[in-house]
């Protein structure tokens, strides 16, 4: 049953991948589309983001921690993989202490 | 910009790829999936956003359907991004071509092949797609496989790594940007507000999910509507 969740999911995804570059061969010139389509990936990265990472760890303050630090780390503009390891290691050192 | 080109853009790709994917494989487990179906979603859906929503949503036991919304919600930048790929395809690229670059026209990679700035051939964006797709399965199966040998502290420290990545894809933008972080604001209070309060919290996380992009979204698209079309990020 959960591949066919799996599958759903696939098809789903492929067809917005494929339709676009199959079918439609010139430029989008709505300017209402065009801008929502641009802050789409934002408001859904933040919305999947918080507050679920808060529940994600054994601990919430150990979350909490690993949550400042990946803001913190994103705002001195450190790469994808630093950030997510220094979340991770936060995480591990916190609930070492606590 | 050859297949060989291509290859060699795709290793640092391919990297990180693995390192999130790791992570994947490990929420996926502790989410109830086994490796087999870790695994299979990895490399039929080549998505970690979408992934990780698909993830809670058959956790939760969501429907078929609010599935399908999900995934059509979350994933719909990528609309974009193979529209913006389309334009700059050389003009050899045939309708079969177009349909395999399609499945794996992922954030990084579309990020990659734009930075080009002549057209790009068929043999290139597959070269470029090899490695990450490898790179995202393998992960996928290294971290569903030692989920089970991990003391529940790396598993604990493990499960923010996608979460960390996230973040810092929309911190920087958002501290750079005033309608970003706007819309960022948004929708992290209407999470939020249909995470803790009771009736809304009854909402399952695919929906809310949904509710959060598309509101945010539009509310962005109203009140800062983008300028020409800089909507390919």
């Amino acid at each position: 049953m959960v591949y066919v969740y799996i599958l759903t999911m696939a098809l789903v995804t492929y067809f917005i991948r494929v339709i676009p570059l199959t079918l439609v061969r010139e430029k989008i010139t709505n300017n209402l589309i065009c801008s929502f389509l641009y802050y789409v990936p934002y408001a859904c990265l933040t919305s999947m983001t918080f507050p679920a990472i808060l529940h994600s760890t054994n601990s919430i303050y150990s979350a909490i921690c690993a949550f400042v630090v990946a803001t913190i780390a994103s705002l001195k503009q450190k790469s994808l993989m630093t950030v997510a390891s220094l979340a991770c290691i936060a995480v591990f050192i916190c609930e070492l202490l606590f | 910009m050859n297949f060989k080109q291509g290859l060699k853009d795709g290793i640092p790709i391919a990297m990180g790829y693995f390192a999130v994917a790791f992570g994947f494989g490990v929420l996926a487990l502790k989410g109830g999936l086994n490796v087999f179906e870790a695994v299979f979603m990895s490399i039929t859906n080549v998505t970690s956003a979408g992934q990780l929503a698909g993830l809670s949503v058959i956790t939760a036991g969501g429907t078929l359907l609010e599935i399908a919304l999900t995934q059509l919600i979350i994933n719909l930048r990528y609309a974009l991004m193979s529209l913006s790929l389309s334009q700059k395809l050389d003009k050899s690229v045939g309708i079969i071509k177009r349909m395999i670059i399609a499945f794996a026209n992922t954030d990084e990679v579309f990020a990659v092949a734009m930075s080009h700035n002549r057209e790009l051939k068929f043999k290139y964006i597959i070269g470029l797609q090899i490695l990450p797709i490898a790179g995202w399965t393998s992960g996928t199966a290294l971290g569903g496989c030692v989920c089970g040998l991990l003391p529940p502290s790396l598993i604990s420290a493990l499960s923010v790594a996608l979460y960390g990545m996230f973040i810092a894809i929309v911190i920087p933008v958002a501290k750079e940007k005033r309608p970003v972080r706007a819309v960022v604001v948004i929708s992290l209070i209407l999470s939020t507000g249909l995470y803790y309060v009771p009736l809304l919290n009854k909402i399952s996380t695919g929906i809310s999910i949904i509710i959060c992009t598309v509101l945010a979204s539009v509310a962005g698209a109203i009140l800062f509507p983008v300028k020409n079309e800089s909507g390919d990020k």
